[in-house]
C-alpha cells in the first residue's frame, strides 16, 4: 500500500491534491532529517495540510520518523492544538482568558453550544466547530472570539447570533 | 557584518528617517489589528502613493502602544502625538502639511500628560510603538545590536555575567530567580554543547506581555539571547512560542531571517569566533509547557510532562545538556543593561527587585492594555492612576495577579508595592505579569472556580495530587457555586490545598491552590455565605 | 564506590553513592509506600507516595528519585506524610471504579494493601464514577481501565525491558488513558509481543490474565531482576 492511500483523503480533494499534500509533508519530515524529536513540527505541518490527524496519517508519521505508534498517538492527544477529528467548515473559538471570562465569555459559549456543538466538537451538519482558547492575548477587547482565525473583540451574544444566522442563510442559498 | 558596518547602517537609517517630513506608526499588535488598524495603514499607504508623497511621508506598523482599549492607535513621529480610535478616512488628515487639518483630530488625540503615560517607565517596551517591528534597520537605528557588538568585542563572558549579576535582574517568568546566577551556573557546567531557550509559552489567561514584546520588538529578544549565549557558551538557541500567537511567530520568523541575512546571527558574528543560531519551536496548546522541564520535553518532541527537579536544566536540560531558560521579558532587559550599565538598572526599583515590570492590565478597569512600571510601584498607582480605576457605577473588589498560580488582593492591601517579596508575603505572586481587576459584580468563589477549572484542564496527568486533586477541588468549588457545599467540604478543600501545594510534582500543581487559598484568606465570608443551610448549618 | 552514611527515621544506615533514598531505606527494612516505583525500570516520581521529609530541604522529596547524600537526615513516617499519603490514596480510589469485591486482584492488590496500611476506612472526596471500558480483545490478557491508576509501570516495562513500546499514555489530566499503539484494541496491536510483562508489573487489577476470577490474579515480577541483572551484569541470577 502506498503512502498516499493510507492517509486520509476527504472526498472533495482530488487525487492530485492528496499527492501534493503528501509531498509537502514528506518535505517537512526530510527538512528535519526524519528525526523523532521533530514530531511536534511534523504534526503541526500535517494538521495544516490535512485539517486533522487521522489514524492513518499518524501511523505514517510514526513509520517515517521511526517512532512507536503509541508515542505518536500519546503526543498528538496531549496537545489541544491537534485534532483527530475532521473540522467543520468554520471554526469558532471563544477566548476563556480571565478578562474574557469576567466580561461574559460564558454567555457566548452558551450560544455556540446551544446552536452548534459542545466545545471541542463539530455541529452535526459539519458547518461549525466550536472550541475554547486559553487567552488569545487581546484582553483589552474582552470578550473575544476567534472566527476562522480572525479575532473579533467586544462580542455580544446578539452579534454572535446574527453571525450564526447569516451563516445558515448563506448555506441555505448555496444548497438552493 | 563588522561593528563599523553596524554603525554605518545605524547612521544611514537615521539620516533617512530625518529626511522624512512625517512617519506614521500604526499599531500592529494583535489588539489594534482586531480593531482595524490594518485598514488604517492600508488607506494611508495608498494615499501616500496616490499623492506622490513617497520620500516625505512614510507609514509603518509598530508594536503595542499600550492603551489597547482605545485601538486602533496611531502615532505621528513629527510631534509625538498618539491618536486613538481613528477611522481610515480620519487618518488621511494626518498626511496634510496644513496644521489645520490635523487639528480636526484634536478630540482623538490622547493626552500624553495623563498618568497613564507619565507614571510609566519603559525599558522593555522602549521601542514598542517607536519602531517598525518588521524592519531590522529600524531596530538598528534605535541602537539595536550595539549591546551585542559591545559584549563580543569588548567583554569576556565572565564580565557579561558579572554585569548582569550586578544589575540585580531577576527572572520575569514568575519565580524571580536571579538571572546572573543562573547564567553563571550554566557557564560553569562542563561540556562544549549548551543551549539557550527563550520561554515564550505565555499561558496565563489574561497575560499578554511577552506576546507584545515579541510582536513589537522581536530583534531585542534575539539580541538578548545572543548575549546570553555568548556569556554561557552556547551556540544554539530555541524560542518556544505559543501556537496561539500567530503574529508573534511571523514576526520572529522574519526577524530571524533578517538577522541571519545581516550576519547578526549565524557564524562569526561581528567577525569574531562567536556563532549563534536560533530556531523557533511552536507550542501546541498546553499551559504546562511553560514549566521548564515540560518545555524541554516538548522541544524534544515528547508529551509535555514535567520531571523531577533537581537536576535543574542548567545541569541537565535539553537533550541532557546544560541549558539556560529565561523568559521573553528577561532577555529583553539584557541589551539595555549592557548599554546603560548595571548601576543604571540597579538604581530603578526596590532593594530586592530591580528594574521595571510589564503588566497586562485587564478586567474592570478604564484603561486596559500594556503598562510598564518601576518595581515597587504601589498597586494602587497602577490600577487607579494608570488604569484610571473601575468604571462608573462599580466598586473595586480585588486585583488578581499571577493568573492561575497567583492570588487575589483585596482593597485594603492596595498600597502593597509591586515586587517579588511583597506580593508573595500577601499570598499572591508577581507571576509573569497578568493583572486583572475584579469589581463587586464578581464572586470570588466563582473566580477561584474559574482558575481551578483552568488548572484541572491543563494538568498534565502525571502526578496524582494534581491530576485527581484539581478535579476534586473543582467539584467542591462547583458545590459552593450551587450553594450545596457543607462545612466538611470547606475543611476538605483546605486540606486539598495543602496536599497539592506540598506534594505535586511541578509548579503547576504546587501553585494551583493559590487562587483558592488567597480568596479563602481575604474573602472567606463569601465561602461561608454559600454553605448550604441543610447539613452545614447543623454542624 | 563511595559509601554514604545517613539517618533514616532515626536509624544510621549506609548506601552507595547514586543509590536512591528509597532503595537504601528498603535495603534496611524501612518500607516507604509507593505505587509507581518498581525495581528494574526507571523511576518517574509520579505517585508522590514515597515523598519524605529531609532536614534542611524546603520541600518534600520523592525518595525514589533523590540520591542519598552524606549526613542526610530523612524522615519517612511523620504525621504530615501519613496524612498526605492517606489523601492521595483516597483520591485514587475516587478517581476511577475500584470495586475490590469483584476484582481479580482482590487480596493481593498494592492499592488495596496501601489503603489498609494507611487506615483508609472511608473516602472523603467525591467518587467520580467515570464510564470506562474493559479491553478484552487480546487473546491472553485483559485491560480494565476502571482499575488503572496511571502509574505507567506497564508503559515503562514494555519500553525499557521488552523494547516494544506498545503502551503509552494518551490524553491529558484526568482524561489520561493507557493506550496500545494508535489507541486501538490491544488485540489489534502490531507491536505487542504478548510477553505479559506489563500484566505482571501492574500494581492493581487493571492488567490481568484472562480466565482468572475474583482474587485469583497473582503477579510475579521476579523476571525483572533476572533480566535486568542479565543485561547489565551478564549474570543469570535467580
Amino acid at each position: 500500500m502506498s503512502a498516499q492511500t493510507s492517509v486520509n483523503s476527504p472526498e472533495r480533494s482530488s487525487g492530485q491534491a492528496v499527492d501534493q499534500r503528501a509531498k509537502m509533508l514528506e518535505r517537512a519530515m526530510s527538512r528535519h532529517h526524519y528525526a523523532g524529536d521533530a514530531l511536534l513540527e511534523v504534526l503541526h505541518t500535517a494538521q495544516e495540510l490535512y485539517g486533522y490527524l487521522s489514524p492513518g496519517l499518524l501511523r505514517e508519521i510514526a513509520r517515517k520518523l521511526r517512532l512507536p505508534p503509541s508515542h505518536v498517538y500519546g503526543v498528538a492527544t496531549f496537545y489541544h492544538f491537534f485534532t483527530l477529528q475532521p473540522r467543520g467548515e468554520h471554526t469558532v473559538m471563544v477566548c476563556m482568558g480571565t478578562a474574557c471570562y469576567v466580561k461574559g465569555a460564558l454567555g457566548l459559549l452558551e450560544v455556540l453550544e446551544r446552536r452548534c456543538a459542545r466545545a471541542g466538537s463539530t455541529s452535526p451538519d459539519g458547518k461549525v466547530s466550536v472550541g475554547t482558547a486559553r487567552c488569545v492575548g487581546a484582553c483589552g477587547l474582552a470578550p473575544v472570539i476567534v472566527w476562522d482565525g480572525e479575532i473579533l473583540g467586544r462580542v455580544t451574544p446578539q452579534e454572535l447570533n446574527r453571525r450564526l444566522d447569516a451563516l445558515a442563510v448563506a448555506e441555505v442559498r448555496d444548497d438552493g | 557584518m563588522t561593528v563599523e558596518e553596524l554603525y554605518e547602517m545605524r547612521d544611514r537609517e537615521r539620516e533617512r528617517l530625518a529626511r522624512l517630513r512625517e512617519r506614521i506608526y500604526c499599531c500592529s499588535a494583535a489588539g489594534c489589528l482586531s480593531c482595524g488598524s490594518e485598514s488604517v495603514r492600508r488607506a494611508l499607504a495608498a494615499e501616500i502613493e496616490a499623492r506622490g508623497l513617497k520620500g516625505q511621508v512614510e507609514v509603518c506598523g509598530s508594536g503595542c502602544m499600550g492603551l489597547c482599549s482605545r485601538g486602533p492607535l496611531v502615532r505621528t513621529q513629527s510631534d509625538g502625538a498618539i491618536y486613538a480610535q481613528l477611522t481610515p478616512d480620519e487618518a488621511l488628515w494626518l498626511l496634510s502639511e496644513d496644521p489645520a487639518e490635523r487639528r480636526r483630530l484634536e478630540a482623538k488625540r490622547l493626552d500624553l500628560n495623563d498618568p497613564f503615560f507619565t507614571r510609566q517607565l519603559k525599558i522593555v517596551l522602549a521601542n514598542s510603538g517607536y519602531i517598525d517591528p518588521e524592519s531590522v534597520h529600524d531596530y538598528v537605528a534605535m541602537g539595536g545590536y550595539q549591546a551585542l557588538a559591545k559584549v563580543l568585542t569588548e567583554m569576556t563572558p565572565e564580565e557579561v555575567i558579572e554585569e548582569i549579576k550586578a544589575s540585580g535582574l531577576r527572572g520575569r517568568g514568575g519565580a524571580g530567580y536571579p538571572t546572573g546566577l543562573k547564567w553563571e551556573l550554566v557557564r560553569r557546567q562542563p561540556g562544549d554543547i549548551k543551549y539557550v531557550i527563550c520561554n515564550a509559552d505565555e499561558g496565563d489567561p489574561g497575560a499578554f506581555m511577552d506576546r507584545s514584546v515579541l510582536e513589537g520588538d522581536p530583534h531585542r529578544v534575539l539580541e538578548g539571547m545572543a548575549i546570553a549565549a555568548y556569556a554561557v557558551g552556547a551556540q544554539q538557541g530555541y524560542i518556544y512560542v505559543r501556537g496561539e500567537y500567530g503574529l508573534a511567530i511571523q514576526r520572529l520568523q522574519l526577524a530571524i531571517r533578517q538577522a541571519e541575512r545581516e550576519r547578526l546571527l549565524g557564524n562569526r558574528i561581528f567577525e569574531t569566533t562567536f556563532g549563534f543560531r536560533v530556531d523557533l519551536r511552536i507550542g501546541a496548546g498546553a499551559f504546562v509547557c511553560g514549566e521548564e522541564t515540560a518545555l524541554i520535553a516538548s522541544i524534544e518532541g515528547k508529551r509535555g510532562t514535567p520531571r523531577q527537579r533537581p537536576p535543574y536544566p542548567p545541569e541537565r536540560g535539553l537533550w541532557g545538556k546544560p541549558t539556560l531558560i529565561n523568559n521573553v521579558e528577561t532577555f529583553a532587559n539584557v541589551p539595555p543593561i549592557i548599554m546603560n550599565g548595571a548601576r543604571w538598572f540597579a538604581s530603578i526599583g526596590t532593594e530586592t527587585s530591580k528594574g521595571t515590570k510589564v503588566f497586562a492590565l485587564a478586567g474592570a478597569v478604564r484603561n486596559t492594555g500594556l503598562v510598564e512600571v518601576p518595581m515597587g510601584t504601589p498597586l494602587r498607582t497602577i490600577l487607579f492612576e494608570i488604569g484610571g480605576g473601575v468604571p462608573e457605577g462599580r466598586q473595586f473588589k480585588a486585583a488578581q495577579t499571577g493568573g492561575p498560580s497567583g492570588g487575589c488582593i483585596p482593597a485594603e492591601l492596595l498600597d502593597v508595592p509591586v515586587d517579588y517579596e511583597s506580593l508573595a508575603a500577601i499570598g499572591s505572586i508577581m507571576g509573569s505579569g497578568g493583572l486583572i481587576v475584579l469589581d463587586d459584580s464578581s464572586s470570588m468563589v466563582d473566580v477561584a472556580r474559574f482558575f481551578m477549572e483552568f488548572c484541572m484542564d491543563e494538568s498534565c496527568g502525571k502526578c496524582i495530587p494534581c491530576r485527581a486533586g484539581t478535579v476534586q477541588m473543582h467539584e467542591i468549588l462547583c458545590r459552593f457555586s450551587r450553594r450545596e457545599a457543607t462545612r466538611q467540604d470547606l475543611e476538605l478543600l483546605e486540606e486539598l490545598c495543602v496536599l497539592l501545594k506540598e506534594t505535586s510534582l511541578c509548579g503547576l500543581g504546587q501553585t494551583a491552590p493559590n487562587p483558592v487559598m488567597s480568596t479563602l484568606r481575604y474573602f472567606r465570608h463569601e465561602y461561608e455565605a454559600r454553605l448550604t443551610d441543610r447539613e452545614g448549618g447543623a454542624q | 564506590m563511595s559509601i554514604k552514611t545517613l539517618t533514616i527515621d532515626g536509624r544510621m544506615v549506609t548506601g552507595a553513592a547514586g543509590e536512591s533514598i528509597f532503595d537504601v531505606a528498603w535495603n534496611n527494612g524501612i518500607r516507604i509506600p509507593r505505587l509507581c516505583h518498581v525495581g528494574g525500570i526507571s523511576d518517574v516520581g509520579a505517585c508522590r507516595l514515597c515523598l519524605v521529609e529531609i532536614e534542611g530541604w524546603p520541600k518534600l522529596a520523592a525518595a525514589c528519585l533523590t540520591p542519598v547524600e552524606e549526613g542526610m537526615v530523612v524522615r519517612t513516617q511523620t504525621e504530615r506524610l501519613r496524612r498526605h499519603r492517606k489523601l492521595i490514596v483516597e483520591l485514587l480510589l475516587a478517581e476511577r471504579n475500584h470495586v475490590c469485591s469483584v476484582c481479580v486482584q482482590n487480596g493481593h492488590c498494592e492499592l488495596q494493601d496501601l489503603a489498609a496500611e494507611l487506615g483508609v476506612d472511608h473516602v472523603r472526596v467525591y467518587y467520580r464514577f467515570p464510564r470506562l471500558g474493559v479491553d478484552m480483545s487480546h487473546e491472553r490478557f485483559g485491560l480494565d481501565h476502571n482499575r488503572c491508576i496511571l502509574c505507567t509501570r506497564c508503559v515503562r516495562v514494555c519500553d525499557e525491558v521488552e523494547g516494544a513500546h506498545t503502551w503509552d499514555v494518551a490524553g491529558r489530566g484526568v482524561n489520561c488513558m493507557i493506550v496500545a499503539d494508535m489507541g486501538e484494541p490491544w488485540g489489534n496491536s502490531e507491536t505487542c509481543t504478548s510477553c505479559g510483562k506489563c500484566v505482571q508489573v501492574c500494581p492493581t487489577g487493571a492488567l490481568f490474565e484472562k480466565g482468572k476470577t475474583v482474587g485469583e490474579m497473582y503477579k510475579d515480577r521476579r523476571f525483572l531482576k533476572y533480566i535486568v541483572t542479565a543485561r547489565e551484569k551478564r549474570q543469570w541470577i535467580r
